[in-house]
């Protein structure tokens, strides 16, 4: 069984950040890392993929930087990955850009499965896997919370609001888009980092791949006009004191708020 | 605007959705046309009918389930009938399931978790949250005749459901949605029973990640038993294996709107805020002055959670 895993590498803003004066992200400032739901994605890939002799290869769409996000994949168990990157594709960060672009791969690859993860921690459009389902024609089931193999099938439970969860099943070949908490992804070994340099890092371009970059990025969903940082609201009245006081204030207004 | 019901209930994101298409059509948007698509969609035709919607159309469904496949198709047999220049959803997990699909398809625009909308002389011009929403991305579609918008649940107002309606047209519209299933619906199950709804408690005590261990998360709710709160968790907590996933707040967990929301160690993230911005008295301790939940709450502390926890105990005896 071949399993496709697409990742993102993601911008992590915990910390101070700034915008540059055309309102984009300065690259170079933020952290980068593997995104939270792909380390979900890819361990059910891999867990999939070791009871049933497969291949994983994971895919990610970027720059040179990505390819450390890619070689973290192939330290937890990925067999080789590829990374889509050229002319012209500098500006596919829209969700249907993106699908557009790992269609591509998907095609060449022609995996049983896909899994993706349900959203990226950056953008959180949850848009990507999805779209990528349908421009493949591929049955899916997104926010997946388990998976199990069923003799040709795949039983799953979509996770949905309330806690509720909803059984189904589907055949292969399928797309699912996974949730965080669906497995323990796992920590790679020293050793396994070792490994992971000597394993395989394609690089393809849009001409190995039949794409025109123009097409590509006319197929996104959106057109980005701005980015700014939110305005903090008014927000929060601050309580302040020592702990004591902050506490008493606390207990007042809830028993103010009970009794109304 | 597509109406979504589960186990033969509208659910309350439709009633926001009608609410932000009302408005969008006072600013020149257009009429509105609620869909209802689902097996029991008749049921519901009533309950859409409300001040500002013009047209409620009825598609049945052979499957009485949810199924994303049949979705897409029903709606875009929908959009290629009645040619719309917005198609709001709620951000919702049925919606994730198709809309995407969707708009790759059909060559539409599209934007999920949108949480502000305008109609401008360009057509649509929309807001969403970047980066654990301390940015605010603005987006538009230039030269889409329909744009598929996925709306967070909670940001927009509610549609005036008090007034009486004009009357809106109810048609029923037959698709062959037959075979257009392409997963089996095995059963849907509801969270583990025997545990308590929190979606009924007056007074939430609420923890995050900022709790730190199953051990400290315990205390915590010991000090909720002494307060007369309910604990509510946020998504870490529960993905660690620490509470039971009935105890989730968020937009993949429970929706809330208690008459007092503590909130201990949580950040604040949108698919939580998604869970608990209607509460109608919000108080949040964290140690992190910038912590997005402040900007939910009505009262705040920067403190260690721990520490007027303790203090809390005291003050409630």
């Amino acid at each position: 069984m071949k399993i496709l895993v697409p990742v993102k590498q993601v911008a992590s803003l915990d910390g101070d950040f700034t915008l540059a004066d055309d309102g984009g992200l300065r690259e170079g400032e933020p952290t980068w890392r593997l995104n939270e739901w792909d380390e979900f994605s890819l361990e059910a890939a891999v867990q999939l993929s070791e009871a049933a002799d497969g291949e994983v290869v994971v895919v990610s769409v970027g720059p040179e930087r990505v390819e450390e996000a890619l070689r973290a994949c192939l330290a937890r168990g990925a067999d080789r990955a590829i990374r889509v990157w050229g002319e012209g594709l500098a500006g596919a960060a829209d969700p249907l850009s993106l699908a557009s672009v790992l269609a591509a791969v998907a095609r060449a690859e022609a995996p049983a499965l896909i899994l993706c993860g349900a959203q990226s921690a950056d953008a959180a459009h949850a848009a990507t896997g999805v779209a990528l389902a349908g421009l493949l024609d591929l049955p899916r089931v997104a926010v997946v919370s388990a998976i199990e193999r069923d003799g040709r099938h795949l039983t799953v439970q979509r996770e949905l609001e309330g806690g509720a969860v909803e059984v189904l099943r589907i055949a292969p070949p399928c797309l699912l888009t996974v949730q965080t908490g669906i497995n323990r992804p796992r920590q790679p070994t020293l050793r396994a980092i070792r490994q992971a340099r000597m394993k395989p890092v394609a690089v393809a371009g849009p001409a190995e791949l039949a794409l025109e970059p123009a097409v590509v990025l006319a197929g996104a969903g959106s057109r980005t006009v701005g980015l700014r940082e939110r305005p903090r609201s008014a927000g929060a009245k601050l309580l302040e004191g020592a702990p004591a006081d902050v506490a008493a204030r606390i207990t007042e207004i809830v028993k103010e708020s009970l009794a109304r | 605007m597509l109406a979504e019901a589960r186990r033969g209930r509208l659910r309350p994101v439709s009633v926001e959705l009608i609410g932000a298409a009302c408005a969008l059509s006072e600013e020149g948007a257009g009429p509105v046309t609620v869909a209802l698509i689902g097996a029991d969609a008749e049921t519901h035709a009533a309950a859409v009918d409300v001040v500002g919607v013009e047209h409620v159309l009825v598609v049945p469904t052979p499957q009485p389930a949810f199924e994303a496949h049949v979705m897409q198709t029903a709606v875009a047999a929908l959009i290629e009938r009645r040619a719309p220049s917005l198609v709001l959803a709620g951000h919702t997990i049925d919606s994730l399931g198709f809309a995407p699909a969707l708009a790759a398809c059909g060559g539409h625009g599209f934007a999920s978790d949108v949480t502000a909308i305008h109609w401008g002389e360009h057509g649509a011009v929309v807001q969403r949250g970047a980066y654990g929403d301390r940015l605010i991305a603005e987006l538009d579609f230039p030269g889409r005749q329909t744009v598929v918008l996925l709306l967070r649940p909670g940001a927009f107002a509610l549609a005036a459901t008090d007034r009486a309606s004009p009357g809106a047209t109810v048609e029923r519209i037959e698709l062959d949605l037959a075979g257009c299933a392409r997963t089996e619906h095995v059963e849907l199950r509801d969270p583990p029973t025997g545990d308590v709804d929190i979606a009924k408690a007056d007074f939430v005590l609420a923890l995050g990640r900022g709790v730190g261990t199953a051990e400290q998360l315990e205390r915590l709710e010991r000090v909720a038993d002494a307060i007369g709160a309910t604990v509510a968790v946020s998504g870490p907590l529960v993905e660690a294996g620490w509470a039971e996933r009935s105890r989730k707040v968020g937009q993949s967990g429970n929706t809330v709107a208690p008459r007092v929301y503590l909130a201990f160690g949580i950040s604040g993230a949108a698919q939580h805020v998604a869970g608990m911005s209607r509460s109608r008295m919000i108080i949040a301790v964290n140690s992190d002055p910038g912590a997005r939940i402040f900007d939910v709450a009505h009262y705040g502390a920067v403190a260690d959670l721990f520490v007027i926890a303790a203090e809390l105990e005291r003050s409630f005896a």
